[in-house]
Formats: C-alpha cells, structure tokens, sequence
C-alpha cells in the first residue's frame, strides 16, 4: 500500500486543480510524440503526424489527450488504492493495445515538463516530488497486468 | 540518435538565450535532483548542507550548468571535447551513469518552468538528444 502525507495529497491535488485538461492533455501528447517519434507507432490511426505542427493541431491527439488525464483523475480520486483502480486499464493497455510499458514513463516525463510551464515557480520541488510519486504509482499500477 | 543541424542550431540558440541565468538553471536543477530523488545525495556526503538554498548547491549548480554551456560549443565532436571531463567522473567521482538521465530530467523541467514560450516541443526533443549525447560521452570512460 502506499502511504501519502498530507501534504503530498495536497499538493497533488493543488496540480490538478490548475490543470486545464484540453491544453496540457494535448501539448504533453504533443510532446511524447515529438521528442520520442517512435512513439508514434501507437497511433496510426490518427492521421497526420509528421511534424511539431501537425501534431499540435491534430484533432485527434487533442482527444486523446483529454481521454489520458481523465484516466489520472481516476487515480487521484482512489489514491489509496490505484493498484485495483487500474486493473483493467493495465489489461487493456497490455492486450489490447499492446503498448511497451517503457512509454508510460515516457508520457509521464513529458507531463511533468508541460505542467511545469504552467505552474512554473509553483512547481516547487515538493510539488514536483509529490507529483512524480503520484505518477510513479501511477506507471507501476499500468505496468502491473502485463505477462 | 545523434545530433542533426537542425538540433545543433535549436540547442546553440536556446543556450545562447538562457546562459545568463546559468547559476539559477544549474543550481535548481541540482537541488531538484537532491530533493525529488534522495539517492543522488549519496554523492555528497561531504556537504554539510544539501538543501535547495545552499551555498554549496548553488556553487555546484553552476559548475555543473557551466560545463552543459562548453558542451553546446563541442556539439560536432562531445566525445573528444568531453574526454576529460569523462575521466574525471569515471575515475574520480564514479558517478554511476543512471545519475546522469536524473539531473538531465530535472534541466528539462527547470528550463520549461523558467522558460515556457521558449522551449517548445522542437527545442525539448532536440535539448533532449543533447543531454543523452552529454551523457552518453561523460560515460565514455566508465570501462
């Protein structure tokens, strides 16, 4: 089980609250797929993905990006239990989707670097050690159901 | 993954715009690697205070941010220009490599925090190839 402070619960929740799902679900997918192109490969489907540009305006990974974050509400609002909470996502991602579990840290990187821009001095290395807890409980849980 | 021109010119640009705040980039993005990943304070037994305002911290914040700035100007050979500075991590310090990715991660958020229209996605993809390529040749002389 994992243990959070007060503290980190705060904090995590203080992020969240200032995000704005559309603009940092779209830009940190942007991201993910700009700094490491082979990610890509997962979205074939999505239609024009050849440049910084495209991407950014891609319908597509606008929507994905929405659909990424209201996934992490779902662990913030079962923080103490985000294991089970994502047990059939892990499924899915694993069978389903067939996505490399080295991609979760991959996004989750990206989503730390966007909602620095944002919170900016904000970011306190508290915040931003919370936060990554918080996602690193988050990748793990992803990670789980994979065999 | 080695560095086109394109690369080379985004990371020559965006440095040459944010080396004047080298001691502010280098000593957050220390104190950030200290505090967010408690293993790398291994590394400095020998300071007395290792908390984000420090003396120490800022001094080698700068160092460390300083030896990033001669590394944009080495782009076309790291490996030979960062040869010493491999040795010395490799035999004096013996920093173990992984360290390296961890205080790349923390420049990469100190410099969208302090910078946000600046590093955009195509600066970040290609400021993060030239991290990986710093790293990649300050291991050079691990073995």
């Amino acid at each position: 089980m994992v243990e959070w402070t007060a503290e980190e619960r705060a904090a995590i929740q203080g992020v969240f609250n200032k995000l704005d799902y559309e603009s940092v679900g779209r830009e940190s997918l942007t991201r993910c797929l700009v700094v490491y192109p082979w990610t890509r490969r997962y979205f074939g489907g999505f239609g024009n993905l050849f440049n910084a540009e495209a991407i950014m305006a891609n319908p597509k990974v606008a929507a994905h990006g929405i659909v990424v974050l209201q996934g992490l509400e779902k662990a913030l609002k079962n923080m103490d239990d985000i294991k089970n909470t994502y047990a059939s996502l892990s499924e899915f991602h694993s069978v389903k989707l067939q996505v490399d579990p080295v991609n979760f840290q991959l996004l989750s990187d990206c989503l730390t670097v966007v909602i620095a821009t944002r919170l900016r001095t904000e970011f306190t290395p508290d915040v931003q050690a919370a936060w990554q807890k918080f996602l690193a409980v988050v990748v793990s849980a992803l990670s789980r159901q994979y065999h | 993954m080695s560095l086109s021109a394109k690369d080379k010119l985004a990371v020559k640009t965006f440095f040459d715009k944010v080396a004047s705040k080298a001691e502010d980039i280098g000593s957050e993005a220390l104190a950030r690697t200290l505090f967010v990943y408690p293993q790398t304070k291994t590394y400095f037994s020998h300071w007395a205070d290792l908390s984000p305002g420090s003396p120490q911290v800022k001094k080698h914040g700068l160092t460390v941010m300083n030896g990033v700035l001669s590394a944009v100007g080495m782009m076309d050979d790291l490996k030979g220009g960062l040869l010493t500075l491999s040795e010395l991590h490799a035999f004096m310090l013996r920093i173990d490599p992984a360290n390296f990715k961890i205080i790349n991660h923390n420049l990469l958020v100190v410099l969208s925090l302090m910078f946000p229209e600046d590093f955009t996605a195509e600066v970040h993809v290609s400021v993060d190839k030239f991290l990986a390529q710093v790293s990649l040749s300050l291991s050079e002389k691990y073995r």
